[in-house]
């Protein structure tokens, strides 16, 4: 019995990280919005490891933030611990890590989402979802609720045809044993969407009451109070502490005498796995040679003993994953709270999507996080805010937003997943931003809240925030651009030749003095030759400042990028009108779509040749 | 796009009448400018569409490369419908690639295979019917080009192979640095200077036999040099007649040539005999001594000849202090005469570690020798390419400058600058290797960081 329970504009399913970020962006955009979850509890739940951040994620978070998304704030609201990773190896690649307290993440965004206005959250299994000549129009729930809606974003994780391994056990399963959705599957087979299989898995959990911790090394957070968003205050609790440990040759030779036992290795596993995050089994295998691997014990929360072995990602049989923990220095009397399993489950291949995350085959739908084949929290809200921001554009008729690799991490994500063809489970890492050196952590605020601002997500408070540290920002630069010196200042003669800094040849700019390497902001602050400001002020100008030649080969590059980006490709073109192409390029440009010459060049098997006839037709149908 | 400029061989690549590099972009003209000196007075820049002005393509230093006809088309009157250079200079290679280097060094852009005509195409100056001709072209040439470039490469050598997985090795080791700080820890600054050497090590190699190959496409520049009488013309016709390729109309003793082309030993030479050089105050032929002296310096290699019956004169020493010891076979000519002014023991004095010849070269005595040292020479001269048999085109030999270029940039900077900075510099020279290739191997670096590092926490 399906009876007509209400109309929004748009209906986001799923409420982990992707959709509560898409959810609260529609919303906040001023959509009536509807987030459908099978389970309240279970919002913006961490399944996997207990941390947001590290290279490249910490990147997207503050990009997310920098939009005007959650993430940032709610971890700050959440974390345990803060660490800034990389700090020797340049501003480009730093990233600040957070261990988070994961029910209190979870109870911090459910609070968020009721207090959004515009914004209803609903818990239900949608079973179907209507298409009307390949447009959605509605959904309907497994206790025959029907919502119409003019948009959807979906986002259910891994929960499509899930299916959990742990050893020789097999059952149909989401993350954290919950129910898997299964008719939704086959839901999308129906509207002719195409469907992958991938796997990944977790460690087993342990009680923080049966670890030994006088046998592992402490890992405390940071004293500096960092924060991920640019408008938290700053944190005032107690951090805690990780604990690292290594499995021994004894680990090493359980793993081995059970691996005929190991889904991984007896072909049950069929999904593939993700490189970046491999079971311990695989590396035991792979990496036979080395004889110990790190192991990392780290907090699921403040209220709670459980703890996450990190590193210990494993499928292996339950009375295996025991006797493996108990092998590990620190972990002898260890009991195991939640066994380590492996999940395969479906996932919608993302080159059908187009730039903006929506389905070219359905109009109206949008797909975003682990469903578009990645992994990852932050991977996920960074597609949730993106879907959540054009669904919300598309309803309201205005243009599209799409970030490009040249503007935000968020770019390369989203740019990568819908025109190659990942064969794992996607990760953002850094070394898939060609203009890494731009998009740091540091800057994101400035890359994009004045974006944030014109699509409507930024609220007054955060551009308030931005708009005072953008004039701070440039007021310290100009005055170090315009204040000079000669050699005739005895007073900087002094502090040069203090510093071992070579003398001043000619008039000289404090902004130029900045360059060397043995001048640094904070000297220049303690000895009064400029005013003391916020640090997060003064980093931006020193970074600016000292890394100003490598930053001007990275413009120099994008603005050889944007030429082709800029060379649009009409929507209708019709790709078997154009002559010479080859078989390959054709069915790829067919099914991708690009949106330009430049899009079109990173498809993989387009030939610079089929570049170059592309772009002669199009120039012969604009004559 | 097609605000850059291009350049390229139009004519095919060997001996000919003349060779032409042509040129496209708009202010392409006023760009050559800097390198053209016209013989008379007229700018370049000053010209009209469709002429042509004599003068010289001048190198770094302002000496003078090759005499050349400059034929300019101004936009939208040319081919491509941009301004249009077309550089008539002297036949052979040699002459040919020196004026296309020199457009390069302007910041001129090679060609892509088949650009001039995508840009004739694109500005209109073709009948839309004619644009799947076009297309057809570009894709031949496009697939061919890069097929032809790599087979050249492909098979004799697996150096560029090497060079790569060096690069990806380097790659891999600082992205997952990056990437992986947990699990891989900091950049390991020895291993990677090592790295960074070997590669230096393996372009240099494969630089310096794509230069000793150059010699047998390209050729070198030779010049006879010694005062007057002392036997040059006489050198000249000896070395024509004896490879017989050029049959002068009139033998004779006083042919007057004042270059030529031969071939010694399967090196093209451009050999050209000096005008005489001595002190002189005759105005006239004051200049035509400075012109001598502007080829000397010049040329890739120097004969200098002594008379032996005259002695070795403060005239003699005055040119040969000129001229670098490294480029000059000493020949000691008429050393049939009776009467001999110059001894050994002077010899050796005045020209220690030099190659020196004695020769009689009406007798075609000594010429065996001489050509034998002439092919030690010029093949000495490039660094020995360890034995590598690799044809290098000019495109790869820009690219491989260039990885060059940022590897060492690496390899000074990686103790000061920070990883991702340097990472600009690794990543680029695996970049602009690819272009050899045709490949993009940024996913090569992703895949090789899981090859060699324990990932995964």
């Amino acid at each position: 019995m399906i009876y007509e329970a209400g109309k929004y504009e748009i209906i986001v399913i799923g409420a982990g990280h992707a959709g509560c970020e898409a959810a609260l962006a529609s919303a906040r955009m001023g959509c009536r919005t509807l987030l459908v979850t099978m389970s309240v509890e279970y919002i913006a739940l961490m399944p996997c490891n207990p941390s947001i951040g590290g290279p490249a994620k910490a990147q997207l978070v503050r990009e997310i933030d920098a939009l005007g998304g959650e993430m940032g704030v709610n971890i700050d609201k959440s974390s345990i611990q803060m660490r800034m990773i990389n700090t020797g190896k340049g501003p480009a690649v730093q990233a600040l890590r957070a261990q988070a307290d994961k029910h209190e993440y979870g109870r911090e965004m459910i609070k968020t989402i009721l207090g959004q206005p515009g914004l209803d959250l609903l818990m239900a299994e949608v079973e179907d979802l209507e298409a009307d000549e390949g447009r959605v129009k509605a959904i309907v729930t497994r206790t025959g609720a029907r919502y119409e809606c003019q948009a959807i974003v979906l986002t259910t994780g891994t929960y499509l045809k899930g299916r959990i391994i742990t050893g020789e056990v097999i059952y149909d399963g989401g993350p954290g044993n919950q129910f898997p959705a299964v008719r939704l599957s086959d839901n999308l087979r129906d509207l002719g969407i195409k469907l992958g299989r991938f796997k990944t898995g977790t460690p087993p959990r342990i009680d923080r009451t049966s670890v030994d911790f006088s046998r592992t090394e402490e890992q405390p957070g940071d004293d500096y109070p960092w924060r991920f968003s640019y408008i938290s205050p700053p944190p005032q609790r107690e951090q805690l502490s990780c604990w690292l440990t290594h499995s021994t040759p004894q680990t090493h030779r359980i793993v081995m005498e059970n691996i005929d036992r190991a889904p991984m290795f007896t072909g049950v596993i069929q999904g593939r796995g993700p490189r970046y995050c491999p079971s311990f089994e695989d590396k035991v295998v792979r990496f036979s040679h080395k004889a110990s691997h790190q192991l990392f014990i780290e907090p699921e929360g403040r209220d709670t003993d459980e703890m996450y072995v990190q590193g210990l990602n494993t499928s292996l049989p339950e009375d295996v994953q025991i006797r493996v923990l108990r092998s590990i220095p620190g972990l002898e009397n260890v009991h195991m709270i939640r066994t380590g399993y492996a999940i395969e489950y479906d996932y919608v291949i993302p080159t059908q999507a187009s730039l903006t995350l929506e389905n070219k085959v359905v109009t109206g739908l949008f797909t975003a996080g682990q469903i578009n084949g990645t992994s990852g929290y932050e991977e996920a809200a960074a597609q949730g805010l993106i879907a959540g921001i054009n669904a919300a554009l598309k309803v309201q008729a205005r243009e599209p937003f799409i970030l490009r690799r040249s503007d935000a991490y968020i770019g390369v994500l989203i740019d990568d997943l819908v025109t190659k063809y990942a064969e794992e489970p996607y990760r953002m890492l850094t070394s898939r931003a060609e203009y890494r050196l731009l998009l740091r952590q540091d800057n994101a605020d400035l890359r994009l809240t004045e974006m944030g601002r014109d699509i409507g997500l930024v609220d007054d408070y955060r551009w308030d925030i931005f708009k005072d540290k953008k004039a701070r920002l440039e007021k310290g630069i100009l005055f170090l651009q315009t204040t000079t010196f000669t050699p005739a200042d005895k007073e900087m003669a002094h502090y040069l030749s203090d510093r071992s800094s070579a003398p001043l040849r000619d008039r000289t700019s404090l902004w130029e003095l900045l360059r060397r390497p043995e001048i640094r902001i904070d000297g220049l602050i303690a000895s009064g030759w400029m005013a003391a400001g916020a640090d997060e002020v003064m980093d931006q100008i020193q970074i600016q400042c000292k890394y100003e030649g490598y930053i001007n080969k990275q413009l120099d590059q994008v603005r050889r990028f944007e030429k082709l980006e800029n060379k649009q490709i009409p929507v209708d073109i019709d790709y078997d009108q154009v002559y010479s192409l080859s078989n390959e390029a054709l069915q790829k440009l067919k099914e991708i779509r690009p949106a330009s010459i430049g899009h079109a060049s990173r498809i993989s098997g387009v030939t610079p040749a089929d570049i170059n006839i592309l772009w002669i037709s199009l120039e012969k149908r604009r004559n | 796009m097609n605000e850059e400029l291009i350049a390229a061989l139009s004519t095919p690549p060997g001996e000919g009448g003349i060779g032409i590099v042509r040129l496209s972009g708009n202010g392409v003209i006023e760009r050559v400018n800097q390198i053209f000196s016209p013989a008379k007075g007229c700018r370049l820049v000053d010209k009209g569409g469709f002429t042509l002005t004599l003068g010289w393509i001048t190198d770094k230093d302002g000496s003078k490369i090759d005499q050349v006809l400059m034929g300019i088309m101004r936009a939208p009157h040319s081919y491509t419908g941009e301004d249009v250079v077309e550089i008539n200079c002297h036949g052979g290679s040699l002459p040919v690639r020196r004026c296309l280097q020199r457009c390069l060094d302007l910041g001129l852009r090679l060609a892509e295979p088949g650009e001039f005509t995508k840009r004739a195409f694109l500005n209109g100056r073709l009948d839309l019917s004619q644009a799947e001709a076009v297309i057809d072209v570009i894709r031949a040439k496009t697939n061919r080009g890069l097929q032809l470039a790599m087979l050249q490469l492909e098979g004799k050598s697996r150096y560029i192979e090497e060079i790569e997985d060096d690069l990806l090795r380097i790659n891999a080791m600082v992205e997952a640095s990056l990437d992986f700080p947990d699990e891989v820890g900091d950049l390991d600054n020895d291993e990677a200077l090592v790295i960074l050497g070997e590669i230096l090590n393996k372009l240099d190699k494969l630089l310096a036999a794509g230069r000793r190959n150059e010699v047998y496409r390209d050729g070198v520049e030779v010049v006879i040099c010694g005062k007057p009488n002392v036997g040059k013309s006489s050198l000249l016709n000896a070395l024509l007649r004896k490879e017989k390729a050029i049959v002068t109309d009139i033998p004779g003793t006083t042919r007057d040539v004042v270059e030529d082309y031969i071939n010694i030993r399967g090196i093209p030479v451009k050999i050209m005999d000096t005008a005489g050089i001595r002190y002189t105050e005759d105005l006239v032929e004051k200049i035509g001594v400075e012109k001598s002296r502007e080829v000397i310096e010049n040329a890739d290699l120097l004969i200098f000849m002594l008379d032996i019956a005259e002695g070795i004169s403060p005239d003699d020493m005055d040119i040969y202090n000129r001229v670098d010891p490294e480029r000059v076979i000493v020949l000691v000519n008429k050393d049939d005469l009776e009467s001999k002014k110059i001894s050994p023991a002077q010899l050796e004095r005045l020209f220690a570690g030099v190659k020196v010849i004695r020769t009689s070269v009406i007798n075609e005595v000594g010429l065996d020798e001489l050509e034998q040292a002439v092919e030690d020479k010029v093949l000495s001269g490039a660094i020995p390419g360890d034995g590598l048999d690799i044809m290098i085109n000019l495109r790869q030999k820009g690219a491989l400058e260039c990885t060059r270029e940022q590897v060492w940039n690496a390899s000074q900077t990686l103790q000061v600058v920070p990883l991702d900075c340097l990472a600009i510099d690794i990543w680029g020279a695996l970049e602009t290797l690819g272009e050899i290739s045709g490949k993009s191997l940024k996913e090569d670096v992703i895949d090789r960081i899981f090859h060699d590092f324990c990932i995964g926490k």
